[in-house]
């Protein structure tokens, strides 16, 4: 099978950018540092402290926002419909700003009060997009995209307002957070990033054949037994959870879960049985491949990942807008 | 003493605060098959979606195979029901035999993957349908008519009690049609298959159903043998426009021809 190749050709290239990552920055590296994963040299400390857990976080943020925004494109039978452009990113990202403004510290369960903010912004927001686009009787897209894009634009000048009201040195923090950057990472975020896109890809995993159902539309999907309504809802609550997660961690990264899962789809199709593995890969490759530029292009500043992502992600939406078949895309 | 395949009374269907089915009430034997005609906003495909549970039900009740409709499980009703809707060109990415193999996800345990039995069915349904060639295709390459065929295999892979077509044949062209009325037909009498369809040909083979349901806004005009249709009076209260009928002089069946229709004398 073409496609089982396509997804054995991804894992290896993934594989390849994983291990090659850490080697890459401004600091150069000696070799007994990078063989003492324990050792207190500036190379030990810099490879094995900051380049590693960095590449390890971007890889579990990538391939996490990948599956989301599979989840989302099948949910909502649309490429350009993701956590990101439909507000819940942002709903996560106003959540984690209250948390800075509000200068909480606490943890709940091991995960850290900053998630469960983002976690509570995302959903907050996927309920009202659910609600958006139950009220209408079904999902109208161009209703969607256009109450995504109000929702942001809302959010965004509620984040602004707490910035303005905000001390210099939180209000940096902030902006900085918000860019979407990797740059404040150790091994902390790895374990905070670990279990919830585990357990995030495990359920979406189980759902696959939901989600292909999905695809085909909401009637046609309940004619051949899926429990559309239920099955819906337990998307939009494990994603809002994921997105939630990994924008505490990171930052709005936008575009990823965009464009990973719909190269992944001209890649290898649409049946998520493939397009699952294969976006994953993807979009922890594509976002480990976009921190590498992001820490050296300027160094020894570092430009945040978001940047550089939305930099490629913004022209590849007016692509997809613009390509001559797009039309369908607001059916 | 089996029960009917749906038993439903005093049906009526609210939506958007429009009432558009009115306490209608019928029943269909197992192993039946019954045609819902009418004009255009007649509400046949409504109705057709609400015996799917595809639409909520204002008020009266639909039993399926002596079952209320609502205390089915998806999974069960699925494997009762099966949906061949009207061949919009839907841009699905999937390929037929993808497409087809999806329609056994009525028999899928959960967290489980399709099993050889799964495939078997399929393909068999793509065998019945002969669309097997397709398989490998992608749907949106496809014409109108194999189109609705590969939709017609999806719904046999299910292995469901009943079908139910909504406007099946609509736009398609002699011989798509001519195969998918075989086919169903088929279905019904090796199998015992209850059908349900929609159509808007009156020419159709209308005389091969056990019956028809002629609906006009809503409500029942006509409920019976579709030999009962041949009456000018009863067509031109449900069309709104005049009837005659032209006896076939080959086959001696018996053509419906609206008067205002190009072939009118002068």
């Amino acid at each position: 099978m073409k496609s089982h190749k396509t997804i054995l050709i991804l894992g290896v290239c993934a594989l390849c950018v994983l291990m090659a990552s850490p080697f890459i920055g401004v600091t150069p590296l000696s070799l007994e540092g990078i063989l003492s994963p324990c050792g207190d040299s500036v190379s030990s400390l810099v490879f094995w402290r900051i380049r590693v857990p960095r590449t390890l976080t971007a890889f579990l943020a990538g391939g996490g926002l990948a599956l989301g925004g599979m989840a989302f494109q099948a949910l909502f039978r649309n490429p350009l419909a993701t956590p990101f452009t439909l507000g819940v990113s942002g709903g996560a990202a106003f959540g984690a700003a209250l948390y800075i403004r509000l200068g909480l510290v606490f943890a709940l369960l091991g995960i850290s009060g900053m998630t469960w903010f983002a976690f509570a912004g995302a959903a907050l927001i996927t309920l009202v997009v659910y609600g958006l686009t139950r009220s209408r009787g079904g999902f109208a897209t161009p209703v969607l995209l256009l109450a995504g894009v109000a929702l942001s634009f809302f959010l965004s000048s509620m984040i602004l307002a707490l910035q303005y009201s905000a001390s210099l040195h939180d209000s940096f923090q902030l902006v900085r957070w918000l860019m979407g950057g990797l740059g404040m990472v150790g091994y902390n975020a790895v374990f905070t990033l670990l279990p919830l896109v585990l357990s995030a890809a495990l359920i979406l995993a189980l759902l696959i054949q939901e989600l292909n159902l999905l695809a085909l539309g909401e009637e046609l999907a309940m004619s051949r037994g899926l429990n559309a309504s239920y099955i819906r809802k337990l998307i939009f609550f494990v994603v809002s959870m994921l997105v939630g997660g990994i924008v505490s961690v990171c930052g709005p990264i936008g575009f990823v879960g965009m464009m990973a899962p719909h190269i992944c789809r001209l890649l290898v199709g649409p049946d998520h049985r493939r397009l699952f593995p294969a976006a994953f890969l993807f979009g922890g490759m594509f976002l480990t491949l976009c921190d590498v530029p992001a820490r050296v292009l300027f160094a020894p500043a570092e430009i945040p990942v978001g940047v550089i992502t939305a930099m490629i992600g913004g022209p590849f939406f007016l692509y997809l807008l613009f390509r001559r078949d797009a039309r369908h895309l607001f059916q | 003493m089996t029960s009917p395949a749906y038993e439903i009374k005093d049906l009526s269907i609210v939506l958007d605060g429009q009432t558009i089915v009115k306490e209608l009430s019928f029943s269909l034997e197992a192993g039946q098959s019954m045609a819902i005609i009418g004009p255009n906003g007649a509400g046949k495909s409504t109705l057709l979606k609400a015996m799917l549970r595809l639409i909520p039900i204002a008020s009266g009740s639909i039993q399926l195979f002596g079952k209320a409709l609502q205390r089915y499980d998806h999974k069960y009703l699925a494997r009762a029901a099966a949906y061949v809707p009207q061949s919009a060109a839907v841009n699905l990415p999937f390929t037929v035999g993808e497409f087809v193999l999806m329609g056994r996800y009525a028999y899928l345990s959960a967290f489980s993957n399709f099993t050889a039995l799964d495939y078997e069915a399929a393909e068999k349904a793509m065998v019945q349908a002969d669309v097997l060639s397709l398989s490998e295709r992608s749907l949106f390459s496809l014409s109108g008519g194999e189109r609705q065929k590969v939709y017609l295999a999806a719904a046999i892979a299910q292995e469901p009690r009943v079908l139910l077509l909504d406007e099946a044949t609509a736009f398609l062209d002699y011989k798509h049609q001519v195969d998918i009325l075989n086919l169903t037909e088929s279905l019904q009498r090796e199998t015992r298959l209850s059908v349900v369809a929609v159509t808007h040909d009156l020419n159709q083979r209308i005389l091969h159903y056990n019956r028809v349901l002629a609906l006009k806004q809503g409500q029942i005009v006509y409920w019976g043998a579709p030999e009962g249709l041949l009456d000018t009076a009863l067509l031109e209260d449900i069309y709104e426009t005049p009837f005659r009928f032209l006896e076939d002089p080959q086959w001696g069946g018996i053509h419906i021809v609206p008067q205002g229709s190009v072939h009118e004398e002068p």
